[in-house]
C-alpha cells in the first residue's frame, strides 16, 4: 500500500503540473481528472474509501463535466490555443513560481519540523462519517444546503442570455 | 392699568411683521396708518400708563410685570418682563411720544420714496426694540432690545442701500458699535458669574452687598458696561460711526441717531448706577469721556458744512454733557438733559429734514440761505430747537437741563472745577456752532430754489416738538428760580439724589448768569461772524496753520484717519498676506499627503484579478512566516 | 494496512496547493484560473483527509464533503459567469475584461 501511496502521489503531482501547463483546455481537464483520480487513490489508501469514492463521482465525474459543457458551449477551436499561447509568456511564470516555491517551503519547514506521526491507514467507516455529519455537523450541512441553493440561483441567473 | 405694559412694546412690533410679510402689497395710506398708528396707540398706552403711575404709584414706585420664563437653564432663567419705575416712565414716554411724532412727520416725508413699507417696518421694530431696552427688567433683555436697536440702525443708515456710500456707513455703524456690544457682553458674562442673577433690581442690591467700594470686580463690571455705553452712545473712543450715521433718513437720524438709542448708553448708566458708585474710578472716566466728547465733537461742529453733520456732531456733544452729568453723580440731570435733548433734537432734526427736502436734497448749508421768510414754521421752530440746543437762558428747554449739569459738574462732590470749565467751554461752543448754522441756513440771500413747502403732517410735528422744546424745560426748576422740581422729585424715586456741597443760593445764581453769558457769548460771536460779516467757511480755511487746524476739526479730529491706521490698515495687511490661508497650508498639506498615499495605494488596484490573487498569495506567506518563524 | 507518515500526505497537498497557486497567477484564461481553483480547493481537502486518518476520526472527511459541496457551488456561479464574460467580451482573458483604469 505504501509504493500505491507514493505512485499515486507523484501521478498526481505531474498530472496536476501538466494541468496548469496545457494551451488547449480539454487536454487540461484530462490531466486534471488523472489528477484527481490519483488522489482518489490516495484517499483509498488513507482509509478514506467513501472520500475517494465522492472524488471519482463529484469531482472527476460531476464537476468536471460542467467544465466539459462550458467549453463546449463556447465552442473554443484552434484559435483559442494560439491566443493562449500568445498571452502565455514565458517570462510570466517567474513571479507565480516564486511566490509558490516561497510557500511550499514555508509549509515544508513546518511539516517537516514537527513531531513525526504516521497514518495508520484503518478505514474510517462510512457509517462513522453518516454519524458525525449528521450530528456533530448538522448545522454545517445545513449550510452548506444553502450554499448550494444560492449557488444554483446564481448560476441560473447569471446563465441567461444577456439582452 | 398697569397690565397693559407688555402692549406698548408689542403693538408696534405686531406692525413690524405686518407690514414686513404684506406690506409691499398695501397702498401708502395704510401702510402710514399702520406704521404711524401703531407707534401712536404705543404711545397713548404709555401716556395713560404714567398718567396713573403718578396719580397712583405702585407700592415701591416699581411695578414689574413678567410675561413667562423666557430660558430656563440650571440657575440662569431671565424672564420676558418688564420693569416699570420712574426712570423707565420717562424713557418710555419720551420714546414712544417723540417716536409717534417722528412717524407721523415720516408719512409725508418718505412718500416719494421707495420702500415705504420697509421704512414704516423697521421704524416699528425700531420703537419697539427700544422700549424693550427700557422696560426690560433683566440685563438680557435689555441686551436683546439693545442689540435690535442696533440692527435697526444698520438697516435704516443703509436704508436708500442702492448707495454703496450709505451701505458703508451703515457696517462702519454696525462694526463700531459692536465693539462696544462685545465688552457690554462681557460685563454681562461678568456680573452673571459673580451675582448668579441678570436682573437689573437683584443685581444692584447684590452688587451693594456683595462688593466693596471700588473692588475688582465691580470696576471691572463698570468699565465693561461703560464700553457698551460709549459705543451706543458715540462717545469718545466709539464716536466715529455717529457723522456717518447721517446717511440715513432724517427722520431716522431724528428718532434713532438723536433722540432715543443714541441715549441710550445714558439710560443703560443711570440704570446700573449703583454698579457706577461702587467704582469710583470708572465714574470719574465717565465724566471725563463725557467732558472729552463735548469738547471735540463741539470744535467738529464748528467746521461742517453739511446742516446733518453740524445737528450729528451737536448730537455727541450733548450726549457728552449727559456723559458729564452721569460721572458727576447727577442722575436726574443726565435723564432731564435726555429729554430736552430728545425733544429739541428730534426738533432739529426734522426741520433739516424738512429743509433738505424742499431744497431738492441739499445738504450744504452754504447753499441754502435767506430760508427765513420763504418756510416760516420750519423757521420758527428751527430757532425753538436751536435756542433749546444753545441753551438761550430762561425761555428754553436746554437752558434749565444744561444748568442743571454745569451747576452740578462743579457743586457735586465727585465734580470739579476742570470738568466745570470744559463744560462752559462747550455751552459757548454749542452757542456758536447751533447760530452758526441758523444764521447761515436762514439768514443771508437765498441761494438755492424751494421746490415745494413741507405739508401739515410735516409741520405738525415740529410745531408740537418746538412746543416741547421751549416748555419742557419748566418741569424742573433751579431753586434759584422757586422751589419747584416735580420732575427730579419723580425720578428720585428711581435714582439716587447727588452728593453735592451746599454751596448756597448766590453761589447758584453767580454760575447761572455765567452759564447764560456763556451760552448768549457764543450766539453774539456767530451772529457777529455768520450775519454781521456773513463769512464763508472757506475764508476762516484761510492761510497754512488755519486751513490744517480747520481740517483737524472738520475730520472730527483724524479719528477716522487714526482708526484707520491703527486698525483697518494692519487688519487689511493681515488679511492680505493671509490671502492663501496661512494656516490652511496645514490642512491642504495632509490633504496633499493623503492624495499622494492614495496614488501610492492606487497603482495596486488596477482590475487584475491576478495580481489581487497575488496580493493574497504573498500576505499568506508572510502571515505564515510570522507565525512560523517569530 | 501501510504506515504512511502523515508528514508526506501533508507534503502532498501543500506541493498540489503550490501548484494551483501557481497556475492561478500565471494563467489569464478564466477556464484555466477555475481548475486551479479547482486544484487548490482539493490539495485543502487531501490535508483534511490525511489529518482525519490519523487521528482515525471522521471529521477530516466531513470538512472535505464541505469543501466537496462549496467547489460545486463556486464552480456553477464561476462558470456561469465564463459564459456571460465570453458574450460580453468575446474573450476569456481576465486581464483584457478589466475596465478600471489603474
Amino acid at each position: 500500500m505504501t509504493v500505491v501511496f507514493y505512485l499515486s502521489a507523484a501521478v498526481a503531482i505531474i498530472s496536476t503540473v501538466l494541468v496548469i501547463t496545457r494551451l488547449h483546455a480539454v487536454h487540461a481537464l484530462l490531466y486534471m481528472i488523472i489528477s484527481l483520480l490519483a488522489v482518489a487513490i490516495i484517499f483509498y489508501t488513507l482509509g478514506a474509501p467513501f472520500i475517494a469514492a465522492l472524488e471519482v463521482i463529484v469531482y472527476a465525474g460531476a464537476i468536471m463535466v460542467l467544465f466539459i459543457f462550458v467549453i463546449m458551449m463556447l465552442n473554443l477551436g484552434h484559435k483559442s490555443v494560439e491566443q493562449e499561447r500568445l498571452i502565455l509568456r514565458p517570462a510570466d511564470w517567474i513571479g507565480p513560481v516564486v511566490l509558490a516555491v516561497v510557500l511550499g517551503a514555508e509549509f515544508f519547514y513546518m511539516v517537516l519540523t514537527g513531531t513525526p506521526q504516521s497514518v495508520t491507514g484503518n478505514p474510517v467507516e462510512p457509517q462513522a462519517v453518516g454519524a458525525s455529519l449528521y450530528s456533530t455537523y448538522l448545522l454545517g450541512v445545513e449550510l452548506v444546503g444553502m450554499l448550494l441553493l444560492a449557488g444554483l440561483v446564481g448560476a441560473y441567473h447569471l446563465g441567461k442570455k444577456l439582452k | 392699568m398697569y397690565s397693559l405694559l407688555w402692549l406698548v412694546p408689542t403693538i408696534p412690533l405686531v406692525s413690524f411683521f405686518l407690514l414686513m410679510l404684506v406690506g409691499a402689497r398695501l397702498p401708502k395710506k395704510t401702510i402710514a396708518a399702520f406704521g404711524a398708528g401703531s407707534v401712536g396707540i404705543s404711545a397713548l398706552l404709555a401716556l395713560v400708563i404714567s398718567f396713573t403711575f403718578m396719580t397712583s404709584p405702585p407700592p415701591q414706585h416699581a411695578y414689574t410685570q413678567v410675561l413667562w420664563t423666557w430660558i430656563g437653564v440650571g440657575n440662569f432663567s431671565p424672564d420676558i418682563a418688564f420693569h416699570l419705575d420712574a426712570l423707565s416712565v420717562v424713557m418710555m414716554l419720551v420714546v414712544t411720544v417723540v417716536g409717534f411724532l417722528i412717524h407721523l412727520y415720516s408719512i409725508e416725508f418718505m412718500r416719494e420714496e421707495e420702500g415705504y413699507s420697509r421704512f414704516f417696518a423697521y421704524m416699528n421694530l425700531f420703537v419697539s426694540m427700544m422700549l424693550v431696552l427700557v422696560l426690560g427688567s433683566n440685563l438680557v433683555l435689555l441686551y436683546l432690545g439693545w442689540e435690535g436697536v442696533g440692527l435697526c440702525s444698520y438697516l435704516l443708515i443703509g436704508f436708500w442701500y442702492k448707495d454703496p456710500a450709505n451701505g458703508r456707513a451703515a457696517r462702519k455703524a454696525f462694526v463700531v458699535t459692536r465693539v462696544g456690544d462685545a465688552a457690554m457682553a462681557l460685563g454681562l458674562f461678568l456680573l452673571f458669574t459673580q451675582l448668579g442673577t441678570l436682573n437689573i433690581q437683584a443685581i444692584l442690591e447684590k452688587a451693594s452687598l456683595q462688593w466693596a467700594t471700588g473692588s475688582t470686580y465691580a470696576t471691572a463690571a463698570a468699565a465693561l458696561l461703560l464700553g457698551g455705553a460709549v459705543g451706543k452712545s458715540a462717545q469718545l473712543p466709539l464716536q466715529t460711526w455717529l457723522p456717518d450715521a447721517m446717511a440715513g433718513p432724517s427722520p431716522v437720524s431724528a428718532l434713532i441717531h438723536a433722540a432715543t438709542m443714541v441715549t441710550a448708553g445714558v439710560y443703560l448708566i443711570a440704570r446700573t448706577n449703583i454698579l457706577f458708585t461702587l467704582a469710583p474710578p470708572v465714574q470719574l472716566l465717565v465724566a471725563v469721556v463725557g467732558a472729552a466728547t463735548l469738547l471735540i465733537s463741539g470744535f467738529s461742529a464748528l467746521t461742517q458744512r453739511d446742516i446733518k453733520r453740524v445737528l450729528a456732531y451737536s448730537t455727541i456733544s450733548q450726549i457728552g454733557y449727559m456723559f458729564l452729568a452721569l460721572g458727576v453723580g447727577a442722575y436726574t440731570a443726565a435723564i432731564f438733559h435726555f429729554m430736552t435733548h430728545a425733544f429739541f433734537k428730534a426738533l432739529l432734526f426734522l426741520g433739516a429734514g424738512a429743509i433738505i427736502m424742499s431744497m431738492h436734497h441739499e445738504h450744504d448749508m452754504f447753499k441754502m440761505g435767506g430760508l427765513k421768510d420763504k418756510m416760516p414754521v420750519t423757521f420758527w421752530t428751527f430757532l425753538a430747537g436751536s435756542a433749546a440746543l444753545a441753551a438761550v437762558p430762561l425761555i428754553s428747554a436746554g437752558f434749565y437741563s444744561k444748568d442743571m449739569i454745569l451747576w452740578y459738574a462743579w457743586s457735586s462732590k465727585s465734580g470739579g472745577a476742570v470738568l466745570w470749565l470744559v463744560a462752559l467751554i462747550g455751552a459757548f461752543i454749542t452757542g456758536l456752532y447751533t447760530f452758526r448754522m441758523v444764521f447761515i441756513t436762514f439768514w443771508g440771500e437765498t441761494k438755492g430754489h424751494i421746490d415745494k413747502l413741507p405739508g401739515k403732517t410735516i409741520k405738525i410735528p415740529l410745531i408740537v416738538l418746538g412746543a416741547l422744546a421751549i416748555i419742557g424745560g419748566f418741569v424742573d426748576m433751579p431753586h434759584t428760580l422757586g422751589h419747584f422740581a416735580p420732575f427730579s422729585e419723580f425720578l428720585h424715586s428711581a435714582l439716587p439724589e447727588v452728593n453735592a456741597f451746599e454751596l448756597g443760593l448766590g453761589t447758584e445764581v453767580l454760575f447761572q448768569l455765567i452759564a447764560a453769558a456763556a451760552a448768549l457769548g457764543g450766539i453774539y460771536l456767530a451772529y457777529q461772524l455768520y450775519l454781521k460779516k456773513a463769512i464763508h467757511s472757506r475764508e476762516v480755511s484761510r492761510g497754512a496753520v488755519r486751513g490744517a487746524v480747520y481740517r483737524f476739526f472738520f475730520s472730527g479730529w483724524g479719528f477716522d484717519w487714526l482708526y484707520d491706521w491703527i486698525f483697518v490698515k494692519p487688519f487689511l495687511w493681515i488679511a492680505r498676506v493671509n490671502k492663501g490661508d496661512v494656516v490652511d497650508a496645514i490642512y491642504t498639506g495632509i490633504a496633499a499627503v493623503s492624495r499622494g498615499l492614495h496614488n501610492l495605494v492606487r497603482r495596486s488596484q488596477d482590475g487584475k484579478v491576478r495580481v489581487y490573487a497575488a496580493g493574497i498569495a504573498l500576505g499568506a506567506i508572510i502571515t505564515i512566516a510570522i507565525a512560523v518563524f517569530l | 494496512m501501510a504506515n504512511i507518515p502523515m508528514e508526506h500526505g501533508l507534503l502532498l497537498a501543500g506541493v498540489l496547493f503550490s501548484i494551483g497557486l501557481t497556475g492561478l497567477l500565471v494563467r489569464r484564461n478564466i477556464i484555466f484560473m477555475l481548475l486551479s481553483i479547482e486544484v487548490m480547493l482539493n490539495a485543502a481537502g487531501l490535508a483534511f483527509v490525511v489529518a482525519g486518518s490519523r487521528w482515525g476520526a471522521p471529521d477530516g472527511q466531513v470538512m472535505f464533503m464541505f469543501i466537496l459541496a462549496m467547489a460545486a457551488a463556486e464552480v456553477a456561479v464561476g462558470l456561469a459567469l465564463v459564459l456571460q464574460m465570453y458574450q460580453k467580451y468575446k474573450t476569456l482573458d481576465v486581464d483584457s475584461a478589466s475596465k478600471m483604469r489603474g
